[in-house]
């Protein structure tokens, strides 16, 4: 195993990319940037304001016509470019991403980066492939359909995947045409601007235009920017209402991803066997852990039918148990850091309350302590609670290394506890039986059931919400009608009047 | 004050320090993903309350001369309604637009049960029967 070196790579401040280049924030003031790891602060990071976001702004207007006439191979061409220079630099954008975020180095190597690769290739394919479509209405009469880029939009990124998210929104805004304002989570500001220090002599200046700083302060002029055509949210839902309610002062349209609070189910018929099949359950099951639960769609309820409920849980609590804590940056560690402290803080204060509630601590329950450089760091023990589906910690997303167990009956019990959330973004389907598995499937209201895996996220996979957990997809090719206008030419070919007047 | 919802010392001077730099202030209770679940601080009015919302509380904070109106949407409190609230806050950083973000902290709910009947061993089949805690009376939404 190995453990990398803390990332020396960083700039000791970042300011503003906007225009392509780096401009000084319009308030003089920077805030400070800490790792997750230790808790200590390594570079400060400008705390943008109206007036940094109005010049971002003028910089993406400057920019979005000649890119969105610019061929789409040749839009193409720079999605791919940005993935092969991402490619070369993959181990670096992981250390620097997992010093950013906690999240263990194993996690960065293998899904944040790689799959933020993919995802500008992706779209630099779908994008050449995109077709218009004309009909003929009549012999003289024909509608074409043409796909435009809706001009500048706004993205607002989440700190628990801080590249893979922005590639999530940037590739596809970037791929139909569109300029770019995006504004990180202040809790993970820097490593996007690691990302440019690599390919932003790739892009054109002012197609992406990165402004740093608090929600209040920079995502709220953003937000609520009559200049943007179009925000994209990926976060909770009292700041979904009011970004779609800043939208609807300039009707403009939003795209949301809030969260959920997934439920995994495994039947009886997956300890039918001792075999693979109910080894890679049990992996599905303690992938609660992945991130820290800090995933929106985290299996944080398991639902284990009642024939074989005792063994699997038994042997799901000694998988959780074989979890590997440790430091961030070495290969062994499984679970890291959570992002922030006042995530640490919430997540604690949820173990506290399950405990009132009543529900029963199977392992885990509290903060984890490393000791070393990392006694400042924000570590909790994957933890297994116990309770039922009424509780509060299996109504709400924890957004930690939290699973809340209860049982069912059968597949309509098992549909009824699944459904019965607020929330519908992910789900887990665990059955040898394909006729359970898809009955299940179809019934579970939720936008992406996985069904005998979890947590796979492959480009050309729809990804989004039912429910109260957001408008919208992400992840496929459709998203790129989340970021073009519809022209439709009607074209009359009749020589001849109509004869109305 | 409210017997719903209530506010610790520390949330109480920064609610004050709040007032005096932004006005009348107002809580959204979050849910969903990132920095959910968490009470969000606004300027009174600046988040639309509507049909779909409970107003819990107006909270009386000492130094603030108007109560400061503590929502959470309606689906939300019916999951919630055996709970009591307290906000706190913990130093941190981020709470989507919430006003406290750049002061380096961050509103934090704490709950407590309403009930102590909910606090016996797990028992899927009565604990699912226990959601309601009758003692919580809904109140009509209030239109700004």
């Amino acid at each position: 195993m190995t453990r990398y070196d803390a990332p020396t790579h960083w700039q000791s401040r970042y300011d503003h990319f906007i225009g392509g280049e780096y401009v000084k924030p319009h308030g003089g003031r920077y805030f400070d940037n800490p790792t997750p790891v230790t808790g200590q602060p390594f570079c400060e990071v400008a705390r943008g304001t109206a007036e940094d976001v109005e010049r971002a702004i003028d910089a993406a207007h400057g920019a979005a016509g000649a890119w969105g006439r610019t061929p789409a191979a040749d839009r193409a061409l720079v999605l791919n470019r940005v993935a092969d220079r991402m490619q070369e630099h993959l181990q670096a954008l992981a250390i620097a991403e997992t010093w950013e975020n906690g999240k263990p180095i194993r996690e960065t190597l293998a899904a944040d980066i790689p799959l933020a690769i993919d995802h500008f290739r992706y779209f630099a394919g779908v994008i050449r492939a995109q077709e218009g479509s004309l009909a003929e209405i009549d012999d003289d009469t024909v509608a074409y359909h043409f796909h435009e880029p809706l001009g500048v939009v706004g993205q607002i990124i989440p700190w628990n995947f801080p590249l893979l998210m922005a590639t999530w929104k940037l590739a596809p805004a970037l791929a139909a045409g569109n300029a770019v304002v995006l504004k990180p989570a202040e809790q993970t500001p820097a490593s996007i601007h690691y990302l440019l220090s690599l390919v932003a002599d790739l892009l054109p200046p002012g197609v992406v235009n990165v402004v740093n700083g608090f929600g209040i302060e920079a995502g709220r002029p953003l937000a609520s920017s009559p200049r943007v055509a179009k925000v994209a949210f990926t976060g909770e839902t009292t700041t979904g209402r009011l970004i779609m309610q800043y939208a609807s002062e300039n009707i403009k349209p939003v795209t949301l991803e809030l969260g959920g609070k997934s439920p995994n189910i495994f039947f009886d018929d997956v300890s039918a066997a001792p075999d693979d099949f109910r080894d890679k359950a049990l992996e599905g099951f303690t992938m609660f852990a992945l991130n820290q639960g800090e995933v929106c769609t985290c299996p944080s309820r398991a639902l284990i039918q009642q024939g074989h409920y005792a063994d699997f849980l038994a042997a799901a609590v000694a998988r959780t148990r074989e979890i590997m804590p440790g430091h961030p940056l070495d290969t062994a560690t499984m679970v890291g850091a959570q992002a922030s402290n006042d995530q640490l803080e919430k997540i604690l204060s949820y173990l506290d309350i399950g405990r009132q509630e009543g529900a029963r601590v199977l392992t885990g329950g509290a903060r984890a302590k490393l000791g070393g450089e990392l006694s400042g760091g924000y570590y909790v023990e994957p933890t297994i609670f116990e309770g039922s589906n009424s509780m509060r910690i299996f109504q709400e997303e924890i957004f930690g290394p939290v699973v809340s167990v209860t049982s069912f009956a059968d597949l309509d019990d098992a549909v009824k506890i699944a459904n019965d959330t607020l929330y519908g973004l992910g789900a887990g389907v665990w059955t040898r039986n394909i006729n359970t598995a898809y009955r299940a499937g179809r019934a579970i209201q939720a936008g992406r059931v996985w069904t005998n895996c979890y947590h796979a996220y492959p480009a050309h996979a729809a990804f989004g919400g039912y429910k109260q957990s957001g408008i919208g997809r992400e992840n496929h090719k459709m998203m790129l009608d989340h970021y073009q206008q519809t022209k439709n030419l009607l074209v009359s070919y009749a020589p001849k009047k109509l004869g109305f007047f | 004050m409210s017997d719903l919802v209530t506010v610790t010392p520390a949330a109480a001077e920064l609610i004050r320090s709040l007032r005096e730099q932004h006005g009348p202030l107002m809580f959204h209770q979050s849910g969903g993903c990132c920095d959910g679940s968490a009470p969000m601080c606004y300027p009174a009015g600046e988040f639309r309350t509507g049909s779909a919302d409970i107003r819990l509380a107006a909270l009386t904070v000492d130094g603030v001369p108007e109560p400061v109106e503590f929502w959470i949407s309606r689906a939300q409190w019916a999951r919630w309604q055996h709970t009591r609230l307290t906000i706190d806050v913990v130093p941190g950083r981020g709470s989507g637009f919430s006003l406290e973000s750049p002061e380096g902290l961050r509103f934090l709910l704490r709950s407590t049960l309403a009930r102590r009947e909910h606090e016996k061993a797990p028992d899927r089949a009565s604990a699912a029967q226990s959601r309601v805690a009758t003692d919580c009376v809904e109140q009509r939404p209030q239109a700004h």
